[in-house]
């Protein structure tokens, strides 16, 4: 018995639609509305907080805000702009990412090359999970605790009568760099392992180190992974406040401290976008609320710049081919 | 292998020792960090007891008198019942973990079944976007929209002349604090839920289908449950990210140490509700008077203790669930 | 590498004359039976006297991928009381019109069909899909066992079908029922609050088909069940699919040829979407019509 010839063409069915409900218990069907209202309600939410924030930076933010240094005015609601808290955000972030990378970078490697003993590796894993779950108020206030030591007093202002501040540039880094690093562990840790074994079988093949494998092959081939995680941490060492109100001290201007010129900058005080926003909030001292949105549109916007770059960076790492 | 090879094995320890010692680094400072925290809070926890943690007397009261003792370290004041704070911390994040895991499940089973796709192609990276927004921003939100919403429009004159021997109702309350601080948490949870559900094997929900079990069903029955470690995790995080959440809730949820009484019926929802976390960022200039500075320490050794306890806590919990072939994430 | 006061391992001469060593299997069998040890598998043919009851008619069915035609204009029956094997090499479309019988295509977005599948004379386009799905089963080819106990796997199509959900004690008579029908039942009646991703590839197999049977379906479609198993684990599932036959119409797609003719009464040969030639499995093995499914067979190409 050959195939049976096709009786009259039927248009074609398209199907992949969802299916009908018609069938569906009550319960699946409250269920499902349920569903649907929660996507709705996180789609208006989005919508409400992005566009309003959208809506009160277009209208009060000025240029003349970006560039012009705050002035110590009663007023606020007046005079002077942000230049100093937006530098201040910029050399925080630098200078936390940059405390952070070599030791999150190192850290990574370590785990996922050598990792002996087990156990050790397994502690560090759990203290990098720690770390990330610690809030941020008390990394800040352990840092106050720590760098109000004499020793470490060459860090930020001290006083005349010996007590030292602990509060400056590099403290307040140095903390945000703990901030940081769980982000940048893992990143790294990730790209790491997508780089196939054969590619270090090849290196060990060719007579190199193991150290110079790292340095000269997995370095180089994880480079997307670690600007992810380094972006991802410029992301959170931005939009924290806790760590710069306790280790910062808010100082509206900037203020320099002691030591060589240069260094200067660093040992000082100053305030950052977060806390010129929080300040100038009903909640703190100054009551701008115009000058508070504008700060926040600027600082919204910085932290959007960098979700995208990291977007960015992880689609074009993603076409590397490891050739397998 | 080692003996083998002759030139560069003696880089290779040292590169292995440096490396590790480096990775140590870690467990270096969270050992610091418990030891030093632990103690300069010494004194206040010794002072107190475990009336630390009972109730009793105005919290607000109490932080001045520590703030206003004398010089003389004989005479340190370090009274504190911390209760209403503990219990607003507690309260906070709890609300806002259980409404936010439920919000976050619902609309993660959304994202990835039900949505049309121009909806989906929206909605992901704006959840994304909202986990980065900084919490400061969504505390001007608070203060500047929320806060004074309630004040004037939802808290009646008479609800405020009922209660304004004890606290003021100005509308920063436990309602505004537990909304934003749900909206705050909930997009990292739908992160790890989505990226969990998208990685049950299809093998699970086509069988399920193919068994003639609807989408819904299968969803929650397979899906869902495979994802459960994945949950956990989320629910542990968003844990952890409410009860250190300190700039957020001092701005928005008040700035009293008060502790909402659930027998004041509606009104519980708009009394002022300060977390610990919040209130040593409220005190933090006074840190330089010692007592004081003492007592935040207290505070910041609490929060501490609590986060490390979370992280054991998400540990233990994911390790039932190996037995039945759920991968642990 | 070992550190080097070990031996190193014995170096083997090869000798260019030598006689070949055959080994022999041991006299008395390992406990199938058969004395030889190794499998031996019989046809296993439907006895003709028994009646067949056609469930499913496939008329001039057209699936496509979007642009590319996956299944063109296929008509073929299914009947209970006989296994219908769809044998083809790879991407003949063999599998797609597998899926399509029980609706699964429409899990893929791009996927547009045409033509008439009827199942017990009811277009199943009229039939509420997860219907359909209740009467038509299928198992894949990976054993797909969900993270549950064995009992609630079994009973997982009877509990989320629709309707109020059973309670489990209710349902455990299905469940027993249905492990005996698949034939493991006895191997797992102590064990059915454990986890059922315990069991071994051909015991999840089996699983599998009893967690199909469970539903009570009319239509049994198995998609390579054995590709993922072992050979006795291979004999075990081919002589439950010949003992289920009687209870439900089974289809079964192979690339195995030798299990098509072991296990199949009927045998469509299809290649690059079209039916080739469908008919008795003696007859098609045997003296096929067509010239291609001659070459298939002779093994010129797949």
């Amino acid at each position: 018995m050959t195939a049976l010839r096709a009786p009259a063409p039927v248009p074609p069915v398209r199907h992949g639609a969802v299916e009908s409900t018609a069938s569906w218990s009550r319960l699946d069907r409250i269920g499902l509305a349920l569903c649907w209202a929660a996507g709705l309600a996180l789609c208006a939410i989005c919508a409400a907080i992005l566009l309003f924030m959208l809506f009160k930076g277009m209208q009060f933010l000025r240029p003349a805000l970006l560039l012009s240094h705050p002035l110590p005015d009663l007023d606020q609601s007046r005079t002077g702009g942000f230049l100093d808290p937006l530098i201040g955000t910029v050399v925080l972030t630098v200078l936390g990412i940059a405390f952070a990378l070599p030791i999150g970078v190192a850290t990574a490697v370590w785990l996922t090359e050598y990792g002996r003993p087990s156990w050790l590796a397994r502690a560090v894993e759990s203290g990098i999970e720690i770390v990330a779950g610690t809030p941020s108020i008390v990394l800040a206030i352990f840092g106050l605790i720590i760098f109000q030591e004499h020793v470490f007093g060459f860090l930020s202002f001290t006083a005349q009568g010996g007590s030292v501040f602990g509060r400056s540039f590099l403290t307040a880094g140095a903390m945000m760099a703990l901030l940081a690093m769980p982000l940048v562990v893992g990143a790294t840790r990730e790209a790491l392992n997508a780089i196939p074994a054969h590619v270090r079988e090849a290196s060990y093949a060719l007579g190199a180190s193991k150290a110079r494998t790292i340095r000269r092959v997995l370095l180089p081939g994880a480079r997307g992974g670690i600007a992810t995680g380094a972006t991802l941490g410029m992301g959170r060492i931005a939009g924290d406040t806790a760590i710069v109100v306790i280790l910062l001290g808010a100082s509206l201007q900037m203020q320099h401290g002691d030591g060589p010129p240069g260094y200067r900058i660093l040992s000082g005080t100053g305030s950052t976008l977060t806390t010129y926003v929080y300040n100038n909030s009903p909640a703190g001292e100054g009551n701008a609320p115009d000058k508070a949105y504008a700060a926040a549109f600027v600082l919204l916007v910085i932290v959007i710049l960098l979700n995208f770059a990291v977007g960015a960076i992880g689609g074009s790492e993603r076409r590397v081919a490891w050739g397998r | 292998m080692r003996r083998m090879l002759s030139a560069g094995t003696w880089t290779d320890q040292r590169v292995e020792r440096l490396l590790g010692a480096l990775a140590c680094t870690v467990l270096a400072l969270i050992a610091a960090m418990v030891v030093f925290v632990f103690a300069k809070a010494w004194p206040s926890f010794a002072h107190n007891g475990l009336a630390w943690f009972g109730g009793g007397g105005n919290v607000d009261r109490q932080l001045a008198a520590i703030f206003d003792s004398p010089s003389n370290p004989q005479d340190y004041v370090y009274t504190l019942h911390a209760w209403p704070m503990l219990y607003a911390t507690a309260l906070l994040s709890g609300i806002a973990v259980i409404c936010g895991l439920v919000f976050a499940l619902l609309c993660a089973v959304f994202i990835v079944e039900f949505a049309p796709e121009p909806m989906r192609r929206v909605l992901e990276p704006a959840v994304r976007l909202l986990a980065a927004v900084p919490s400061v921003v969504y505390g001007l939100i608070g203060i500047l929209v929320l806060v004074p919403l309630v004040g004037n429009h939802v808290v009646s004159e008479s609800m405020k002349r009922s209660v304004a021997y004890v606290v003021q109702l100005d509308g920063t309350s436990l309602l505004v604090g537990a909304a934003v601080l749900t909206v705050m948490v909930t997009p990292i949870m739908i992160a790890i839920v989505v990226d969990a559900l998208r990685a049950v094997p299809r093998g699970w929900t086509e069988g399920a289908a193919a068994l003639g079990v609807n989408r819904w069903r299968a969803t929650w029955t397979i899906s869902v449950r495979a994802a459960r470690p994945a949950i956990v995790a989320a629910a542990v995080l968003a844990t952890a990210r409410a009860l250190g959440e300190a700039i957020m809730l001092a701005m928005v949820a008040g700035s009293v140490g008060f502790a909402p009484n659930p027998l004041d019926g509606l009104l519980f929802w708009f009394e002022p509700a300060r977390p610990l976390a919040a209130t040593i960022v409220d005190n933090a200039e006074g840190l330089s008077v010692v007592p004081f500075g003492q007592t935040i320490y207290a505070f910041a050794a609490v929060l501490l203790v609590s986060s490390l306890f979370l992280s054991l806590a998400g540990w233990a919990a994911k390790r039932p669930l190996k037995r039945y072939g759920l991968a642990a994430r | 590498m070992g550190s080097l006061t070990e031996p190193p391992p014995p170096v083997r001469r090869i000798v260019l004359d030598a006689e070949p060593r055959v080994v022999e299997p041991s006299a008395g069998g390992n406990g199938n039976g058969n004395g030889s040890g190794h499998l031996r598998h019989v046809p296993r043919r439907r006895d003709p006297a028994t009646a067949v009851r056609e469930r499913m008619q496939v008329e001039g069915l057209t699936i496509s991928y979007g642009a590319k035609v996956a299944v063109d204009s296929v008509s073929l029956p299914v009947r209970q009381g006989e296994v219908l094997a769809l044998i083809g090499p790879s991407g003949c479309g063999k599998t797609t019109l597998l899926r399509s019988l029980n609706r699964l295509t429409e899990l893929t977005p791009t996927a547009s069909r045409s033509g008439r599948i009827s199942l017990d004379g009811e277009d199943v386009d009229g039939l509420e899909v997860t219907q359909l799905r209740r009467r038509v089963s299928m198992v894949f080819q990976q054993p797909n066992p969900f993270p549950m106990s064995i009992a609630d796997n079994v009973a997982y199509g009877l509990r989320e079908g629709g309707g109020r959900r059973r309670s489990k004690s209710d349902l455990r008579p299905a469940v027993v029922d249905a492990l005996q029908r698949a034939g493991l039942y006895d191997e797992v009646s102590d064990d059915l609050d454990h986890p059922a991703l315990r069991l071994s590839g051909g015991q999840q197999q089996r699983l599998c088909i009893a967690r199909a049977l469970a539903v009570g379906p009319e239509v049994l479609l198995l998609d390579e069940p054995c590709s993922a198993l072992d050979p006795r684990s291979t004999e075990t599932i081919e002589k439950l699919i010949v003992k289920l036959r009687e209870e439900v119409a089974v289809v079964i797609v192979t690339h195995n040829l030798q299990q098509a003719f072991r296990v199949a009464d009927n045998v469509a040969f299809m290649y690059l979407g079209e039916l080739v030639e469908y008919g008795p499995a003696d007859q098609v093995f045997g003296s096929p019509r067509a010239k291609r499914t001659r070459d298939y067979i002779a093994g010129s190409f797949g």
